[in-house]
C-alpha cells in the first residue's frame, strides 16, 4: 500500500540531497518526492510517497527523524489527507481532433495552456488516479510530453503538522 | 581573528586537549593556527585513516569527543573508513577538513573532493562553511551533536580562504546549542518503564544483552548493580565486552557466531530477552525472525530507529541507557525467585567453557593460551586494542578482563588495522593506562606505519601479534565454504623484529607454549614499547 509521508525540513542547501541519499541506503523506493517552500521561508515541506511493504513505513520515519535538518515527519492517512499533483500534457492536435480533445477537457477539468496548428498543451492538478486516466484518454491523439510534479499533500481539516 | 583562530579558539571552549592529524595545503591556515595553542597537543599520523582511529581510540576511554583533522582531497578520503568505522560503533568524533576556496568548490581543481556528499552516508552529520562567522556556532553543535544522543562522527569541511577570512566582529562562543530537528529523548516513559520492570518480574527465565551502547552511556555501573540485583544472566555482543568482568558470576560471554557456547544457549533458552543498547546485528544474532518468535523482546536504546530495524520489540523503551537503568533500579526490583535454577544451570556451562583445555602443535603457540595467561596478568584497568580477523575471534573468546579493563575493537564495520591506532588513541588520553593492542600479521601490515608515533611519543604501548603468515578468517572461510585458500597467504610479509628494531621497539618472538608466561611477563613489565611475536599454526581456526 502507498503511503504518503510530510516532512518538514530546513530550507538548506544539501537537505534533499541527505534525504534522497537515505532513501538509496537504506533500500527504501521513493515513488513520488515533491519539495516546496513553506509560510516560512526557512522551512520546506517535503511530500514523499513510498510503497509500504515489509512496513517500511515505521523505519522510514524514523531515519528521517535522526536527519538533524529534519524538523517533523508526519505520515498522513489516506482517508485524511488531500493530495494533488500537477501534470502538464502537450497532445497532436489537428483540426479534426481539436474537438475530441477539448471534450475530454471539459469532464476531466483540465485547462488549454497553449495552442498550436499541430499541438496542444493542457495543464490537469488532480488526484493521481485521476491524472493516470486524463492521461490514458490523451493517449490516442499521441502524446508529445508530460511532466508530472509528483503529489504534494496535506491534511483535511484545522490541524497542521 | 580569521576564521581558522576562531576554530581553534573554538575547540579550545570545547575543552579539546588533542588533535591527530596530518597537515597538507588546504588545512595549512588551521594548522598554522594551532601551533599558536600549545595546550592543544597534536599527533601526526602517517596515514590519514588513523587519525580517525586515534581519535576513537581517544574518545572510548575519556569519555569525551576525538578530534581529528586533515587536508582536502585524498586527506579526506583517506580518512573516511576513520569516520565509518566510528560510525558504525557510534563513538563521537568531529573530523575537521580543508576544503579548496569556496569559489572554486565544484571545477574538480587541484584536490578537491566533495567530502559533506562522501560521508553523508557514514556520518552522524556534516558542515560546509561558507562564512567564517559561523565557525563559532558550527562548532558548538558539531561537538552537542556527536556527543549527544546516540554518539556519532561529525563532519565540518572549511574552504581555505574561509579559513582565512577576517572575523566580522569580536569572538563570541556560544552558550547554547539550539537545533529544532535534533532533540535526542533522555527519560525513558514512565508508563514503559512499568510495563518492562513487570515483564521481568513475570519472566523465568530472562537474559540481558548488553551492546556498545551502555558504554556509550557510561552505564557500565548502573547495568552490573540492576542484573546483580535481580540477578538476572547477562550476555555481550562483541561492542559489550568487558561491560562486567570476565569471572562475574553473572556474565555468560559474547553471543553470535563467534561467541561463546554459554552466552548461546543462554540466548537461544530464554524466555525474555532485555536488549540494552545493542542494534542486534547480524553478526550477534544470525535470525532475529526465530528468537522474537520465541520469546518476548524488550528494547532499551536512545536510539528509536534501532527499535524495530532488526528486530521487533514487544517493549520498546527509548531513552538514554544509563538514565533508564538508573529507572529500573529505583523501583527496587528484587532477585526472580523462579530464575535461580536456570542461572545455576548457565554457570555451571560457564565454569566448564572457561576452564577448557587448549590444544598444543610443537613449535607454534595457541593463541587462547596465551590470551588466557594475558589475562590473568594485565592490571585490573587494562585497555586491550584488538584488531579484526582471526585475532579478534580469538580475544573474545578467551582474552580474560577484569572489573575496570576496556576491550575495544571495531565490532561494527570490522576495520583492520584499527587496534594500534586505537591504542595510540587510548594511551594519549590516558597515558598511565596499561594498553596492549592484540594483532594477526594482516592487520598490523596494515597499521605498522603507526610504529612512528608510538617512537615519536615514546609510547609505553605492548603489541601481541599473532603470526600465521596468513589472511586467517578468511582462509578459514575459503576453506569451509569455496573451492580453497586463494590470495590469502601474507609472503613478502617482513621480518616484524626487524621492522620494530627499525622503530626502535625491543620485541621477542614466541614458538612453544612454555616461553608463553615468560614472554607475556617480560611484555608487560618491561617498560616502553614493545612487539611480541606469537607463531601460531596456519591452520588453527577460531573453531579450535
Amino acid at each position: 500500500m502507498k503511503q504518503t509521508i510530510s516532512v518538514l525540513v530546513e530550507n538548506r542547501a544539501g537537505v534533499l540531497n541527505r534525504i534522497t541519499g537515505l532513501f538509496s541506503r537504506r533500500a527504501f523506493n521513493i515513488e513520488s518526492l515533491a519539495v516546496g517552500i513553506t509560510d516560512d521561508p526557512a522551512i520546506s515541506r517535503i511530500t514523499i510517497i513510498v510503497d509500504n511493504g515489509n512496513n517500511v513505513v515505521e523505519q522510514v520515519e524514523k531515519q528521517l527523524n535522526k536527519l538533524v535538518e529534519v524538523i517533523k515527519v508526519r505520515t498522513l492517512e489516506p482517508e485524511s489527507l488531500i493530495g494533488r499533483e500537477l501534470m502538464i500534457l502537450k497532445v497532436n492536435a489537428s483540426n479534426k481532433t481539436r474537438q475530441d480533445i477539448m471534450a475530454i477537457c471539459d469532464i476531466m477539468g483540465a485547462k488549454v495552456d497553449d495552442i498550436s496548428p499541430t499541438s496542444m498543451t493542457l495543464e490537469l492538478s488532480d488526484t493521481p488516479e485521476r491524472i493516470d486516466i486524463f492521461e490514458s484518454m490523451m493517449r490516442p491523439f499521441s502524446i508529445l510530453e508530460v511532466a508530472r510534479t509528483g503529489v504534494i499533500a496535506v491534511q483535511k481539516g484545522g490541524g497542521k503538522i | 581573528m580569521t576564521g581558522a583562530q576562531a576554530l581553534i579558539e573554538s575547540l579550545k571552549r570545547e575543552q579539546v586537549e588533542h588533535l591527530f592529524g596530518y597537515a597538507g595545503a588546504t588545512i595549512c591556515p588551521a594548522v598554522d593556527a594551532l601551533s599558536a595553542s600549545p595546550e592543544i597537543g597534536y599527533t601526526l599520523v602517517r596515514t590519514e585513516q588513523n587519525a580517525g582511529h586515534m581519535a576513537s581510540g581517544y574518545a572510548r576511554v575519556s569519555g569525551k569527543v576525538g578530534v581529528c583533522m586533515v587536508t582536502s582531497g585524498p586527506g579526506a578520503t583517506n580518512l573516511m573508513t576513520g569516520i565509518a568505522t566510528a560510525y558504525m560503533d557510534s563513538i563521537p568524533l568531529v573530523a575537521v577538513t580543508g576544503q579548496v576556496p569556496s569559489h572554486l568548490l565544484g571545477r574538480d581543481i587541484f584536490q578537491e573532493v566533495d567530502i559533506t556528499g562522501a560521508v553523508a552516508p557514514f556520518s552522524k552529520h556534516s558542515y560546509l562553511v561558507k562564512d567564517a562567522n559561523e565557525i563559532p556556532r558550527i562548532v558548538k553543535e558539531a561537538f552537542h551533536i556527536a556527543s549527544t544522543g546516540r554518539p556519532g562522527p561529525v563532519l565540518i569541511d572549511i574552504p581555505i580562504d574561509v579559513q582565512n577570512q577576517e572575523l566580522s566582529g569580536t569572538f563570541v562562543y556560544p552558550d547554547q546549542v539550539n537545533i529544532r530537528g535534533y532533540k535526542p529523548s533522555v527519560k525513558g516513559h514512565d508508563l514503559q518503564i512499568k510495563r518492562v520492570a513487570e515483564a521481568i518480574a513475570q519472566s523465568k527465565q530472562p537474559v540481558i544483552l548488553a551492546g556498545g551502547g551502555v558504554f556509550l552511556a557510561h552505564a557500565a555501573e548502573e547495568l552490573e548493580l540492576l542484573a546483580e540485583k535481580m540477578s538476572v544472566p547477562v550476555v555481550t555482543t562483541m561492542m559489550g565486552l568487558s561491560l562486567l568482568p570476565t569471572e562475574h558470576p553473572l556474565n555468560m560471554g559474547m553471543i553470535g557466531a563467534h561467541g561463546n557456547v554459554c552466552a548461546n544457549k543462554a540466548l537461544s533458552k530464554s524466555d525474555l530477552l532485555i536488549l540494552v543498547g545493542s542494534r542486534a546485528a547480524d553478526r550477534a544474532i544470525l535470525s532475529p525472525d526465530v528468537i522474537q518468535e520465541r520469546m518476548a523482546t524488550i528494547h532499551i536504546d536512545v536510539d528509536p530507529a534501532e527499535i524495530g530495524k532488526n528486530m521487533r520489540a514487544a517493549i520498546p523503551l527509548v531513552g538514554d541507557v544509563k538514565t533508564i537503568l538508573r529507572q529500573l533500579a529505583a523501583r527496587k526490583p528484587k532477585p526472580l525467585p523462579e530464575s535461580q535454577e536456570w542461572l545455576s544451570h548457565l554457570q555451571e556451562r560457564r565454569r566448564e567453557e572457561l576452564g577448557r583445555s587448549f590444544p598444543q602443535r610443537e613449535g607454534y603457540v595457541f593463541p587462547g593460551r596465551l590470551l588466557r595467561v594475558l589475562g590473568e596478568k594485565l592490571e585490573e584497568d587494562a585497555a586491550v586494542c584488538v584488531d579484526v580477523g582471526q585475532n579478534q575471534i580469538w580475544a573474545c573468546k578467551h582474552l580474560t578482563v577484569r572489573a575496570q579493563a576496556r576491550f575495544l575493537t571495531s565490532g561494527g564495520l570490522g576495520t583492520m588495522g584499527y587496534a594500534l591506532p586505537a591504542a595510540i588513541g587510548v594511551k594519549v588520553a590516558q597515558p598511565r593506562r596499561q594498553t596492549v593492542v592484540v594483532c594477526g600479521d594482516g592487520s598490523f601490515q596494515m597499521a605498522m606505519n603507526e610504529l612512528a608515533a608510538i617512537r615519536a611519543a615514546e609510547m609505553d604501548v605492548k603489541i601481541i601479534l599473532f603470526r600465521n603468515q596468513v589472511l586467517g578468517l578468511v582462509n578459514q572461510i575459503q576453506k569451509t565454504d569455496y573451492s580453497g585458500p586463494f590470495g590469502v597467504a601474507l609472503d613478502g610479509s617482513p621480518d616484524f623484529r626487524t621492522i620494530a628494531d627499525a622503530y626502535g621497539l625491543e620485541s621477542t618472538t614466541v614458538s612453544s607454549e612454555e616461553q608463553v608466561d615468560f614472554a607475556v611477563e617480560e611484555l608487560l613489565h618491561t617498560p616502553g614499547g614493545r612487539l611480541l611475536i606469537v607463531n601460531v599454526h596456519p591452520d588453527t581456526t577460531t573453531n579450535d
